[in-house]
């Protein structure tokens, strides 16, 4: 059977616009609903990398390492070595960009007035700089100079909470390897702002040669962050670092450290491919409607050709190009009004009204949305596939049509 | 050798709970190059058996062969491709279609025939030509008169060049003028090329032009008469159709 395509499309072509008004009508229809589909998908997509971002600049990293019982027994007694030997040359290899190794215990920190129980992070604020797991915004003071810097930078709401401030001294308190308190008098040497309020109130810093002083070490650490800039990556760089860790630590991905980030992240995934079936499935029934009423007007006319020696396949074909035609016009609509949209878009859009609400979900007061090229071939996956389904039908209507009756139609 | 037999053709159709009988028992058989009309009042069985022999309706019992080959047992897909390639048909109302122009719509089975653009371009043309209408190619359905669609129509199916071509009720939508025109033109082409007419018609301007005569009733063939063609009928084509 010979396909004459150029005639199918001319014909279907033409045919689409016969009744032009249906015909911008459900274009229209087409094009919002892939509109909805892209816009929707890129700010549930920036809202999720946003927690997630913001969940690995504090957790901090894609990747951490740690002694084995330390996540059940996080104090200063399951402690390891700093990193060496195949370990280290695996840290300073491609594709990791930054690591950092840390020591993190809980502590008690109290001024003359108030005391609050943290999580003291003694760091190497060269190291921390690569990894981003500094706050970002100083309010007062300075950040810490080295890791033997013996001052202590403190959150903007903690030191409201303790009553104290910028170069006031404060008492720290942790166990150390003996299972001791120690303690120690550390100077507020910086207050910082963190993008959570929070994060501010949970996390001081100190230098981590001094806290290792204080606690009794001397060059062991607790934890190793380790990142690789792409947290959807991860799985391709961890298994090696995991090699190269040994069996006596725990080397975990981010989406085990934080499960409750990975889950949001592999729902996100199913949520958007649910939403964007849910819109076309009701888009759907207006595209049957436009063709089904399509074919019951052009009826004598199907009739004529299936006379003249069209076979019933190209008849259905025919109808199939149409909707084809159609659908392909709404997903070029729909895709520019969506990149119309979210282009002005791309600087953030403020939701500070309702950021306390969203802070739990580790989100900041600025979604940017974040427009993936995936989500945009998802979605003409989806319209195409949905759409052409639901052409089927009055196609096969059409191409089952008796010549006889309708050509005896009036 | 026949070019067309039927044997014991019977049709009945479902109207409410009655049956209608279509076709009852016609046996018949048309020579290749006839030029020959189905007469009878209306529901006298006309369309039913050229509907039958164009492959466009199967009879519930009896035969139908074209050229030796059986065509009551093709299948929806056989019976559009032995349409496509051997028959011509040319109904009642112009039956054009709408978003086409004249050039394509005479293209249009060439180009399901699967002919190449250049040749198809060529013979649109001449056809067009051959029933008077150069210069109106471009013009779509309707921004033309039912004579001119009529034969748009007519150019359509003898473009594919059918070897029979079947008209029901072909005149029945022109005015005297365009009735005889296209009757002159059918003559000079059964005449010129040999091809096959079977008209379905009660117009007794185009029995006129017809060398036999079947009149029908009842679904029954009741007359079939051999006829000398009027002489108004026979003179050359009128008008584009030359």
């Amino acid at each position: 059977m010979h396909w004459p395509l150029t005639s199918l499309l001319t014909l279907a072509w033409r045919n689409l616009w016969r009744n032009y008004r249906r015909t911008l009508i459900m274009l229209l229809a087409i094009a919002l609903g892939v509109w909805a589909m892209i816009v929707m998908s890129a700010l549930m997509r920036g809202m999720t990398d946003q927690m997630v971002r913001n969940g690995l600049a504090t957790l901090p990293g894609e990747a951490q390492i740690h002694h084995p019982d330390f996540r059940l027994d996080p104090s200063v007694v399951n402690h390891m070595s700093m990193p060496a030997g195949n370990l280290l040359a695996q840290l300073n290899s491609a594709p990791i960009t930054a690591w950092a190794a840390r020591l993190r215990v809980p502590a008690v920190l109290a001024s003359e007035y108030a005391s609050r129980g943290v999580t003291v992070l003694g760091v190497d604020p060269v190291q921390e700089a690569a990894l981003g797991s500094l706050p970002e915004t100083l309010l007062e003071g300075r950040m810490l100079a080295s890791p033997d810097d013996r001052g202590i930078l403190l959150g903007a709401s903690l030191a409201r909470r303790l009553d104290t401030g910028l170069g006031k001294r404060i008492v720290l308190m942790s166990q150390d390897t003996e299972n001791n308190v120690a303690d120690r008098g550390v100077r507020v040497v910086g207050v910082y702002r963190a993008r959570l309020q929070g994060d501010e109130e949970r996390f001081a810093y100190v230098g981590r040669g001094a806290l290792q002083e204080l606690l009794g070490l001397e060059q062991e650490v607790t934890e190793i962050a380790v990142s690789a800039a792409d947290y959807r990556a991860v799985d391709a760089w961890l298994p090696a670092l995991r090699a190269s860790a040994g069996p006596g630590l725990e080397v975990l991905g981010w989406t085990e450290l934080h499960t409750f980030l990975g889950t949001m992240l592999a729902v996100q995934e199913g949520f958007v491919l649910v939403f964007m079936v849910v819109v076309f499935l009701v888009l759907s029934f207006g595209l049957i409607n436009t063709l089904v009423m399509a074919v019951f007007e052009r009826t004598r006319e199907l009739g004529l050709m299936q006379a003249l020696g069209m076979r019933p396949a190209l008849i259905l074909s025919q109808v199939l190009l149409e909707s084809l035609q159609l659908l392909a016009l709404g997903l070029l609509a729909g895709n520019g009004l969506a990149l119309a949209t979210l282009l002005p878009l791309r600087d953030g859009v403020d939701i500070s009204a309702v950021a306390e609400g969203m802070e739990m979900m580790e989100m900041g007061t600025t979604l940017y949305p974040l427009l993936a090229v995936n989500d945009m071939l998802l979605s003409t996956a989806v319209v195409l596939t949905l759409g052409l389904l639901a052409s089927l039908l009055p196609a096969w209507r059409a191409s089952r049509l008796d010549p006889v009756r309708a050509l005896a139609r009036h | 050798m026949s070019s067309i037999v039927c044997q014991d053709l019977c049709k009945t159709f479902a109207q409410g709970e009655e049956r209608i009988t279509g076709l009852d028992r016609v046996s018949l058989s048309i020579d290749a190059g006839e030029l020959l009309c189905l007469s009878g009042p209306s529901g006298s069985g006309k369309t039913t058996l050229l509907n039958a022999l164009g492959g466009l309706d199967t009879p519930d019992s009896g035969s139908i062969s074209l050229a030796g080959r059986r065509i009551d047992q093709l299948s929806r897909g056989a019976l559009a491709d032995l349409r496509l390639r051997e028959i011509g048909f040319v109904f009642q109302a112009y039956n054009l279609i709408p978003v086409l122009s004249a050039r394509e719509n005479v293209e249009f089975v060439m180009q399901v025939q699967g002919i190449p653009a250049g040749a198809r371009h060529q013979r649109a043309a001449a056809v067009l030509a051959e029933v008077g209408l150069a210069g109106l190619e471009d013009r779509r359905p309707a921004d033309m008169s039912g004579g001119q669609q009529q034969r748009v129509a007519v150019a359509r199916a003898i473009a594919s060049e059918p070897r029979l071509v079947l008209a029901d009720e072909p005149t029945a939508n022109l005015d005297s003028h365009s009735a005889t025109q296209l009757m002159d033109l059918f003559q000079a082409l059964n005449r010129d090329r040999g091809v096959t007419f079977v008209l379905a018609t009660h117009d007794p301007r185009v029995m006129a032009y017809a060398r036999r005569l079947i009149r029908m009733e009842d679904g029954r063939v009741i007359e079939d008469v051999a006829q000398q063609p009027s002489p108004s009928a026979g003179r050359p084509p009128a008008g584009g159709a030359g």
